[in-house]
């Protein structure tokens, strides 16, 4: 099965409470698709067996000696990205968005179109079994499409070495990264705050959600910084059918955890997080 | 003069600097605009109240095929560099997929039967609130579910100017949102925590950063939680620490009541009134 762990908000400890969910059986298959800003494997130093690489897109370059600066390409680029600078026709390649409508419509052949490929995919072994984490390059297009290639490199591992449970730690937000990290899986972890921020930022991501047929539950962290908030949200997720499965109190074990490459489970085992972590992910793997 | 606040992890207090940024500048009599660009969860509105001035939709072309005039040629699905074309030649099978669409106008340029028209999508909207005689919030709100962020943050960044000083609360990551947003701005300031996923994530902005040739600061929140090491990685790198933020519940729980710690505590007004001395001091330096 497949356990995403998302929060539409960052910060509010999705990734430390999913390197404890990794970290409470010997064999599973953990997926870092928060590839825009992957942290996992700084906790788990796994070993790179396999690297690849992937394409995010394309970037439009003119080749000077050919240009006439007719500004036909000024005129179809629709991303603002080609302008006419003082009879000089210049490509920002940040505005670029690679469609290769300029390449085509340039009656010279003065533009090309060269690969962003910069981006990885790495897969390996780390103490709890096999992870696969994305990195994409900074500046680079965040389609989702790599979200997609670490998930179905974490499904081949899990199948080839008969895991049964794959962890996914999603990307903030409610974009693309995020829709590609829940299609399909089994269990939706969000995870929140007691802010005004965090109960924002948990409808909208509630709205996305709800277009799935997943099941969805969410987790409020660091409840106790705001009891009342944290009441406010579970009012919420009441009045919307989504069960709260955990409220965890703020504790510096969390940070203590990461601070020495551990998840909170490695760490402090005995603590009352850890126990209420242990709780929440038998309810996940037997609720299915 | 226009100031990005960023962080590549998500939650380290972009929105808590930024918009307490704001209101000391802003209560100080300042004529400036902030503009909250993290398009996917926009919480700024939460901490800024003010009066609706005007609102525009920020809108995308996508195609819509006329199945009486398309000859099935394939030509548009060639063209189209973002497979949002599905076409199954042989059976006459052709459909858009809107969520894949860029809007680049590459299939109706393809098309030489007129079987490609075009009509508007809703990528999101911009709202613009006067807050004071001088000040105004700017809120770039993407619409759940659509592919990017990017264009309503653009169209959000545009609609800013005119203002002495312009903030930009930044989306997290690195990727093409952030980009788009530091692009615009004169100086960075960089918000991290004092642990090993924001330093990780730290490292990665400032390098970004550095290849795009802006002038960045760091302000660390949430000191005491976690280690020292982000304070020696920005000696080492010789990177202006532009203010110290410790965690403190009492802060945690005026943020997390939508409240500002600047309107909350006289003596964090003036420590804000430092961290803009600081940033216009970095930023003249930084033009030497």
């Amino acid at each position: 099965m497949e356990i995403a762990v998302i929060s539409g908000k960052g910060g509010t400890g999705k990734s430390s409470i999913t390197a404890a969910f990794a970290t409470m059986q010997s064999n599973i298959v953990l997926a870092d698709c928060d590839v825009d800003a992957a942290n996992q494997y700084i906790l788990f130093a796994p070993t790179q067996d396999e690297e690849e690489i992937y394409i995010s897109g394309f970037k439009a370059i003119i080749d000077k000696t050919l240009c006439t600066n007719c500004g036909v390409c000024v005129d179809f680029c629709r991303f603002d990205a080609i302008f006419d600078i003082g009879g000089e026709v210049e490509i920002d390649q940040i505005s670029c968005d690679g469609c290769k409508l300029c390449s085509r419509v340039c009656p010279e052949e003065a533009i090309s179109m060269v690969k962003e490929d910069k981006s990885r995919m790495y897969s390996g072994n780390f103490r709890n079994g096999k992870m696969v984490y994305g990195r994409l390059a900074p500046g680079e297009e965040n389609s989702g499409r790599l979200v997609n290639l670490v998930r179905s490199k974490a499904k081949e591992i899990a199948k080839a070495n008969n895991i049964e449970t794959i962890i996914l730690d999603g990307p903030p937000g409610i974009g693309c990264p995020v829709i590609s990290t829940i299609t399909g899986v089994d269990q939706v972890v969000i995870v929140t705050e007691p802010t005004l921020s965090g109960l924002h930022d948990l409808k909208r991501t509630l709205e996305i959600t709800s277009k799935f047929k997943n099941k969805t539950s969410v987790i409020i962290n660091k409840f106790d910084l705001n009891s009342e908030m944290a009441a406010a949200i579970e009012d919420y997720c009441h009045s919307q059918a989504i069960s709260v499965i955990a409220k965890l109190p703020f504790d510096k074990v969390v940070v203590d955890a990461m601070v020495n490459c551990k998840s909170v489970i490695e760490f402090a085992s005995e603590s009352l997080i850890a126990n209420l972590l242990i709780e929440v992910y038998q309810k996940l793997i037997t609720d299915n | 003069m226009k100031i990005a606040i960023a962080s590549g992890k998500g939650g380290t207090g972009k929105t808590f600097i930024s918009t307490n940024l704001f209101n000391t500048l802003q209560k100080a009599g300042k004529k400036i605009n902030i503009v909250d660009c993290d398009a996917e969860e926009p919480n700024d509105r939460e901490f800024i109240s003010g009066i609706l001035q005007d609102t525009f939709k920020v809108l995308q072309k996508v195609p819509v095929i006329d199945q009486n005039k398309c000859t099935f040629c394939g030509k548009c699905n060639e063209y189209c560099n973002y497979n949002a074309i599905f076409f199954l030649g042989e059976q006459h099978v052709i459909r858009v997929i809107e969520d894949q669409c860029h809007g680049c106008g590459a299939c109706s340029f393809a098309c030489e039967f007129g079987a490609i028209i075009e009509k508007d999508d809703l990528q999101g909207t911009v709202a613009q609130y006067k807050i004071s005689n001088n000040s105004s919030l700017i809120e770039a709100r993407m619409k759940v579910g659509v592919h990017s962020p990017v264009p309503t943050i653009k169209a959000a960044i545009k609609a800013a100017s005119g203002a002495d000083f312009i903030l930009f609360d930044s989306p997290p990551g690195t990727s093409c949102p952030f980009i788009q947003t530091v692009v615009t701005s004169d100086y960075v300031v960089l918000v991290t925590e004092p642990t090993p996923f924001g330093l990780s994530d730290l490292k990665q902005s400032v390098e970004t950063l550095k290849s795009l040739g802006k002038p960045c600061g760091v302000v660390v929140n949430r000191a005491g939680l976690g280690n020292n090491e982000v304070f020696s990685y920005l000696e080492n790198k010789n990177l202006s620490l532009l203010m110290t933020i410790p965690f403190d519940r009492d802060i945690a729980s005026i943020y997390s009541k939508g409240e500002l710690l600047t309107n909350a505590d006289m003596e964090w007004e003036q420590k804000f009134n430092q961290l803009f001395t600081s940033i216009t001091i970095e930023y003249g330096n930084s033009r030497n």
